[in-house]
């Protein structure tokens, strides 16, 4: 009786330190993805970085016939679609977290509100490209025409718009969780002190979470900058950089994911697929060091 | 000087007003795009469009039910795969906090949510695909188990790290192993907020349509092979989508309506879920 007690321990004993095994096995695991992304992308980048060198970047002509690779139309493109997005993105998602974090937090309309913010983030991105190609870019062509730009449609502009859209649950969510944090006796002693509504949210609620709302805004640019489909759908997919301001916001363009979404697949030679990894490669560095920056901020803000 | 209270009070008021007027507009948009994939959608959608194939261009007919198997075959074989990867990594972190091990990972999981999906695409496409020497459904999966990952990892940890310790402490003093503890107390007690994490990752990974593009690229025919391109809800979007044939536009939206239809359904389960678990996703 005594020894089957003690085998019995035994054995579970075993599974324990499988178990423990396991479950550190489970996050090298993750290491191990993260690192073989990052090598992954290095490697089948090389020859592009070998043979193209920096100069990549600023290379002004995208022509994989002529075999020559720049990556400066798309990194304009991704800029400018993900800045646009997110200047069109701010008062909305500022407006958000300060109406549900101070004005309205509990109650109906205020879950309500919430929840159709929510709502925004889980439509998928292709459904927001599907209904702008149908229904936004129509009416941009309307009102090209109406002013005298022409009229594609498609491009940067509509991009953007419906890119806004897009990251704004982002930035929001994150604001209304901040804006409440902040201490009521600071808003209390500033109600106190008499202040108006406006000045309490100006002079205590803005400048207390200001870095927080600044890395909820960082987080809806990485958003922005690796969004594929929607904007694949939209952007017009040209690779040619325009002339003029007017034609580069309202014309045809393509930003870094889309090409890569495009063309991946028809890229037929080396240096063409490897020119279009690199991109994917400037991609991941760029979203993960906006990310990374975004959290720590929030971790920081969150601890304090 | 100081302004008199009046003005200062207008001002608060017109403030105000911004505020709501911005904060409720959003709702404008998203309701528009629903309502107009309903109008659409909904009369695309009987029996006969979720029981067929594609029709051919020109042909009126046809439906998306190697859509809808393939999506479903690819998400089911993604969750088998990254649901118990994410929930030990998940408990791991939650167990072990301020381990170097533990930083690391959770380095990692942040960094993995920040990926752009089509980032994991390429990725995914020099993992399998060009090993296995073709696109197939087993690469689109991986690549949906690496996107549904993070979600899973970070809800695992959050909702254990709200359970309280004595709960262990109290299964470990009546001398259960460790592993007990972990699956037979602490997990069922924190069983609903980790299924939110379930819910709202297949919510996020079946409407994803960049990882799939170079991984299990489409199938215009009914296929269950693993090892051969399968088609895929968003994938069949995509495609109609930007095809030239207004009756494959069709085809399209229904297949919206319906990709819509899971996306909400999967959403509001998660709701449901973490209304308990005050947790954030």
């Amino acid at each position: 009786m005594e020894n089957k007690r003690l085998e019995l321990s035994d054995g579970q004993l075993k599974w324990e330190t499988i178990f423990k095994r396991l479950l550190i096995a489970m996050s090298v695991l993750l290491l191990l993805i993260i690192l073989g992304v990052l090598t992954t992308l290095i490697i089948e980048s090389m020859p592009s970085i070998k043979s193209l060198g920096i100069g990549y970047l600023w290379g002004k002509v995208w022509d994989p016939v002529q075999n020559i690779y720049g990556a400066y139309p798309f990194l304009i493109g991704t800029l400018l679609t993900s800045f646009i997005a997110l200047i069109i993105s701010i008062p909305f998602s500022y407006a958000i977290a300060i109406y549900l974090g101070e004005y309205n937090p509990k109650g109906w309309l205020s879950d309500l509100l919430k929840n159709t913010v929510e709502l925004i983030a889980a439509v998928p991105s292709i459904i927001y490209g599907f209904w702008g190609l149908f229904v936004l870019v129509p009416l941009v062509r309307t009102l090209e025409i109406k002013f005298h730009i022409l009229p594609y449609g498609v491009g940067i502009f509509t991009a953007s718009i419906v890119l806004a859209v897009m990251i704004i649950p982002y930035g929001a969510s994150l604001g209304i969780t901040l804006i409440r944090m902040v201490p009521s006796p600071l808003k209390e002693g500033a109600y106190a002190l008499g202040a108006t509504r406006f000045e309490v949210i100006r002079n205590v609620v803005m400048p207390y979470t200001r870095t927080g709302l600044f890395a909820g805004v960082l987080l809806s640019l990485g958003r922005a900058l690796g969004e594929t489909m929607a904007v694949t759908m939209l952007i017009g997919n040209t690779s040619a950089i325009a002339n003029t301001f007017k034609d580069l916001i309202f014309g045809p363009s393509n930003t870094m994911a889309s090409v890569i979404a495009n063309e991946f697949t028809e890229a037929d030679h080396t240096l063409y697929v490897s020119a279009l990894i690199e991109l994917g490669l400037v991609l991941f560095f760029v979203t993960v060091i906006i990310n990374l920056i975004g959290k720590r901020i929030i971790t920081r803000f969150t601890n304090n | 000087m100081e302004a008199k209270i009046g003005t200062r009070n207008v001002k608060s008021l017109i403030f105000k007003g911004i505020v709501i007027f911005f904060a409720f507009l959003i709702t404008l948009p998203l309701i528009i795009i629903l309502l107009y994939i309903i109008k659409q959608g909904v009369t695309q959608v009987n029996w006969h469009f979720l029981t067929h194939v594609p029709a051919p261009p020109g042909e009126k007919g046809g439906g998306i039910s190697n859509a809808l198997v393939g999506s479903f075959i690819m998400v089911m074989l993604a969750s088998v795969v990254a649901i118990p990867v994410g929930m030990l990594a998940g408990i791991y972190l939650s167990e072990n906090p301020g381990t170097k091990l533990a930083y690391y990972s959770g380095l990692c999981v942040d960094i993995l949510q920040g990926v752009p999906s089509i980032v994991v695409g390429i990725v995914v496409y020099f993992w399998v695909v060009k090993p296995l020497g073709g696109f197939s459904a087993i690469a689109g999966s991986i690549a949906l188990a690496i996107m549904m990952l993070p979600i899973i990892i970070r809800s695992t940890e959050q909702t254990l790290k709200l359970l309280p310790d004595s709960l262990k402490e109290a299964a470990l003093s009546l001398g259960v192993p460790y592993h007990r503890v972990i699956l037979k107390v602490i997990i069922p007690c924190g069983f609903a907020g980790i299924l939110s994490g379930i819910t709202l990752s297949i919510a996020r990974v079946i409407g994803e349509t960049a990882p799939l593009l170079f991984t299990a690229l489409g199938n215009n025919f009914f296929s269950t092979t693993l090892t051969k391109p399968m088609e895929s809800l968003p994938h069949v979007i995509f495609t109609y989508a930007t095809s030239p044939y207004d009756d494959w536009h069709d085809l399209a939206w229904g297949a919206s309506f319906v990709l819509l239809l899971f996306v909400l359904t999967l959403n509001i389960v998660t709701k449901l879920l973490t209304r308990k678990w005050k947790i954030q996703l």
